[in-house]
């Protein structure tokens, strides 16, 4: 006997205190108990002991009682002639046999209930296998029922029940039971697993349901389990069941009308109930009885044809009809001639029907604006399949052509976009995104739907949206997590950087559709525009140096602005964590020119010969060379020009003079031999 | 800007036959010379090895022009089209320093020239540089300068040049000065650790605006006014070639340069100098070489006027 302990403290407990009201009262106050005591021990003196029997219906039964036993009961404290009331009075050893006990004497309601039910009846009928209150309750060591010994302990109820309703016994196998394995089901369902196998003392027993002592058939109306109760029955445990099933009824039909719906049983089968969800198998088939002709139409001409197999084959193959197309009423003949609205995918989606709602999308299509598209234009309606499925629209590499759809140029988003950024779904295509994703086929690339969220895109100007610049770092970080946690601690963060200009993010740089690799030449050509549309001053002088013209030749192997300042970590250079402190600037040069010193590392990296106050010597040594230059020229040119007349003077003269000496040859050559005229010869 | 064009002269003898002059072997018919050479030999003004260091002067010197100033105007379009024409500024980089080295093996083979030629003609340095083909400018050239201005303004005639003009003179110091200047900057520019050894980094930005802005005077200077002096001078149009053949029509050297002419017929030396004319394929040759120069030349003043008026940034 392994009484828990804490049963046994309070037993002592409950000595101590018999002890001090027997200290404390007279003897005539313990009259009672000792005469009770007095009257069980004259009958203790034969059936304690354990030997005695009797003959009864051919069969040796004990007479037994445990007195101790008895003693514990909740009935301890009563006489044996109290419930034996027959035996009052009478000589001892009294006759035999007793009449039977009625405990109705005290437990009235219960005994009422008893006498209505189910095995109440069977006794009035006399059916010799009709239940006693003993039968299930036990005689003499009946304990209360939250005692887990007491044989009514919600765990024991199922073997109290199954002494008689399970397989193989006779009012099983010879009375009108429409349940068969009732146990083993019932040990099988979710509610018997929870009982019995976790040891769930809420988890319902036979009584639950059926009662304790009302038991009916179900096709007693006032049965607990009958077609009107059940439900109310079920929710006892199950409150706002409803609110689980109102994709198929609406909550307040179950109430209004619960006989044109089906109740619980109907689905969940007695006794056999699973932790799943339940096929309606059935009313699909009511709908298809239809709607699989393929020339159906509704009202206003469109096709209501609906191909079995693109719901077999979808996401939602094991949801029924009428869990989407909810509002149908079952006990019409068309059940679907009570709907009123479009699916309502919420109904499930209730996370992405929130997004959806707060979405450019979900706004324009609350407005009934034919831009606005509705769940299916992405999702499709009865073939619709997980972003898993590469078949899928919204499957990673579909999800471009997807969204182009609208947002292509000259479709309809585009065409009502009033923003900068210009034939998004082909500058996609060509970024490292683009051909990460379509030519790769990398399908964890980020495409539209990683940056503008799948249902709650908004414009980058919502300080909701994810693309708005405050959020863009995270949106980015999603994956760029490593960049993202350089870039919160750069000067560019507005971590940082407390400013009322605007800071740069990601797409600043990156751009947001054209997104090039860092390592590719046109992505660091067009860097120190990037930086130069801020850094406006800054950038110019760049390009007075080596670094900034043979950059702008269009050659990537001069130091470019990350190059020093570093591309996410940028920091000012008066922190002592920059690339270019006093501490790394040596190293940063190095990385190009490996033998650098610190004095190397004191080239003005942004100087200019048009700051006299910041670089006096280079302003001087510009406009040193400068003047040099227009005093040689303007001598030189001077000098050209003046000589310029003289020098076509002296052409025509030469000429002339040319001209002449032919002359002469020509009349030396009639007189004499044609010797020397080779003067002319220019 | 020349090479430089020492002949080989003995001096001595040459400065006094030509102060006391005889034998005019020429008959002044009029201003402009003789009628008749006495044959049709060319006066021979500079050696085969003036001649080829004027061609790897040129040729260096257009090449580090080119790609210097690509990079110096890289803010024009056609910087960038001239870079890659040039094989990308690496390589283009790398023909600017291959020309410096031309160029510094030029000079430094003209100063051993220099050397070769005190020592075989002269004897002494007072000797090569105070003789009267000096190149070092003399009160002479202060007054030929003087005499040249008033013959522009129609107030004197033309003076009677010697063998170098004052112009000349200036060309050829320039040429020091900028081997010195230009090529002193650009190799802090090539070797910039070297140099930031002891010099402060700032140094290479200034050593880059000097590289810079002498380079423009130079490429500015040689190919407008010595290409007018020297080359493209209404007189002697289209093109005088003399630095390219050697030689000079005697006419000319005459015209040119009255005072040598003097003194070499002075001195009964003149036919030491004189040569048979190239044959015309050779000189035509030498005119398409010349040619292509100047015209390579010419474009680059162009780029440079376009970009400094119109491109500035």
């Amino acid at each position: 006997m392994a009484d828990p302990r804490q049963q046994a403290g309070s037993r002592r407990l409950a000595r101590s205190a018999l002890l001090l009201l027997a200290l404390l009262l007279a003897l005539g106050v313990a009259y009672v108990p000792a005469q009770a005591d007095d009257v069980n021990d004259t009958c203790l003196a034969c059936h304690g002991d354990k030997g005695m029997t009797a003959r009864r219906a051919g069969r040796t039964v004990s007479l037994f009682v445990d007195g101790r036993k008895f003693a514990n009961s909740v009935h301890g404290s009563l006489s044996c002639t109290n419930c034996h009331a027959d035996l009052e009075g009478k000589e001892l050893p009294h006759g035999t046999p007793v009449a039977r006990v009625s405990c109705g004497t005290c437990h009235s309601d219960e005994g009422k209930q008893h006498a209505r039910s189910l095995h109440g009846q069977a006794l009035a009928r006399g059916d010799a296998l009709a239940p006693h209150c003993v039968d299930c309750h036990g005689n003499h060591d009946i304990v209360p029922v939250k005692d887990i010994r007491s044989r009514v302990a919600p765990l024991n109820i199922p073997m109290v029940c199954g002494q008689c309703h399970r397989e193989g016994t006779p009012v099983q196998r010879n009375r009108n039971i429409a349940q068969h394995n009732i146990l083993e089901n019932f040990s099988e369902s979710i509610h018997g697993q929870a009982l019995l196998r976790k040891g769930l003392v809420v988890a319902p027993n036979c009584t639950s349901c059926h009662t304790a002592h009302s038991i009916l058939p179900h096709t007693e109306p006032a049965s607990s389990i009958s077609r009107a109760n059940i439900t109310k029955t079920c929710t006892k445990c199950h409150a706002e069941i409803e609110m689980v099933h109102r994709k198929t009824i609406r909550g307040e039909l179950w109430e209004k009308k619960a006989h044109v719906l089906p109740v619980c049983v109907d689905c969940h089968q007695p006794h056999k109930i699973r932790n799943l969800f339940y096929p309606q198998g059935m009313a699909d088939a009511d709908c298809l009885h239809c709607h699989a002709d393929q020339h159906l139409r509704s009202e206003d001409g469109r096709s209501v044809f609906v191909r079995a197999s693109d719901v077999a084959g979808s996401r939602h193959a094991k949801v029924a009809c009428s869990q989407c197309h909810s509002e149908v009423n079952a006990s019409r003949v068309r059940p679907c001639e009570t709907i009123t609205r479009p699916v309502d995918c919420t109904q499930c989606h209730a996370e992405a029907g929130l997004q959806y709602q707060r979405s450019t999308h979900g706004q324009l299509a609350a407005r009934s604006d034919p831009n606005g598209p509705s769940c299916k234009e992405c999702h499709g309606t009865h073939r619709v399949l997980g972003r898993q499925d590469p078949n899928s629209p919204s499957f990673p590499i579909n999800v471009p052509e997807l969204c182009g759809r609208c947002h292509q140029p000259g479709h309809k988003a585009a065409l009502r976009y009033t923003g900068v950024e210009h034939q998004i779904i082909s500058r996609y295509e060509e970024s490292i995104h683009g051909k990460g994703l379509l030519k790769s086929g990398l399908t964890v690339t980020a495409t539209c739907t990683n940056c503008h969220t799948a249902h709650r895109e908004l414009p980058a100007s919502d300080p909701d949206s994810t693309v708005n610049p405050k959020n863009v770092p995270s949106t980015c970080g999603q994956c760029h997590h490593g960049i993202q946690e350089q870039f919160v601690n750069s000067v560019h963060s507005a971590t940082v950087t407390r400013t009322g200009q605007p800071l740069p993010v990601c797409s600043d740089c990156h751009t947001a559709h054209a997104i090039q690799r860092a390592d590719q030449d046109q992505f660091k050509l067009e860097i120190m525009n990037k930086c130069g549309r801020c850094h406006a001053a800054i950038t110019k002088t760049y390009f007075d140096t080596y670094h900034g013209k043979v950059s702008r030749l269009g050659y990537t192997k001069t130091a470019k602005c990350y190059d020093c300042h570093g591309a996410h970590d940028i920091l000012k250079v008066t922190d002592p964590r920059s690339h270019l402190s006093r501490a790394n600037v040596v190293e940063t040069c190095r990385k190009c020119h490996h033998d650098a010193t610190r004095r190397f590392a004191g080239y003005l990296t942004h100087a200019t010969h048009h700051d006299p106050k910041r670089y006096p010597f280079l302003f001087w040594t510009f406009w040193g060379m400068t003047s040099l230059l227009i005093g040689t020229f303007v001598v030189g040119g001077v000098h050209t020009l003046l000589w310029l007349p003289r020098a076509f003077q002296m052409r025509r003269e030469l000429r002339a003079h040319q001209a002449r000496e032919a002359r002469r040859a020509l009349g030396k050559a009639f007189d004499d031999s044609p010797a020397e005229d080779d003067d002319a010869g220019r | 800007m020349q090479d430089a064009k020492h002949r080989l002269d003995a001096s001595a003898e040459y400065r006094r036959a030509a102060l006391a002059s005889h034998e005019p072997e020429v008959i002044a018919s009029d201003d402009w010379g003789p009628a008749a050479p006495p044959d049709h030999r060319e006066f021979v003004r500079f050696t085969r090895l003036h001649r080829t260091l004027h061609a790897c002067m040129i040729v260096s010197f257009l090449s580090l022009a080119l790609t210097g100033l690509s990079l110096k105007f890289s803010y024009t379009a056609w910087a960038a089209v001239l870079s890659h024409l040039l094989g990308g500024f690496e390589t283009a980089g790398f023909i600017h320093r291959t020309a410096a080295v031309v160029m510094f093996g030029t000079f430094i083979t003209h100063i051993v020239d220099l050397f070769r030629l005190k020592k075989r003609e002269y004897g002494t340095w007072r000797g090569l540089l105070l003789g009267p083909n000096t190149m070092i400018p003399t009160r002479t050239d202060f007054r030929e300068f003087l005499a040249t201005m008033k013959w522009f303004v129609g107030m004197g005639p033309r003076p009677q040049y010697g063998r170098w003009t004052y112009w000349e003179k200036f060309d050829y110091f320039a040429v020091f000065w900028g081997v010195f200047v230009i090529g002193g900057t650009g190799l802090a520019l090539w070797f910039p650790v070297l140099f930031t050894r002891f010099l402060p980094g700032s140094f290479i930005n200034v050593a880059t605006a000097i590289h810079s802005d002498e380079a423009l005077l130079a490429t500015g200077f040689i190919f407008t006014v010595h290409f007018f002096n020297t080359h493209l001078r209404p007189e002697k149009f289209p093109m005088d070639t003399t630095v390219f053949t050697g030689h000079m029509p005697l006419t000319e050297l005459k015209r040119d340069k009255p005072r040598e002419y003097q003194a070499l017929v002075e001195t009964g030396r003149l036919h030491e100098y004189l040569a048979e004319p190239h044959p015309a394929i050779v000189v035509k040759a030498f005119r398409v070489f010349a040619w292509v120069a100047l015209s390579i030349g010419f474009s680059v003043v162009v780029w440079i006027i376009y970009a400094m008026l119109f491109a500035y940034r």
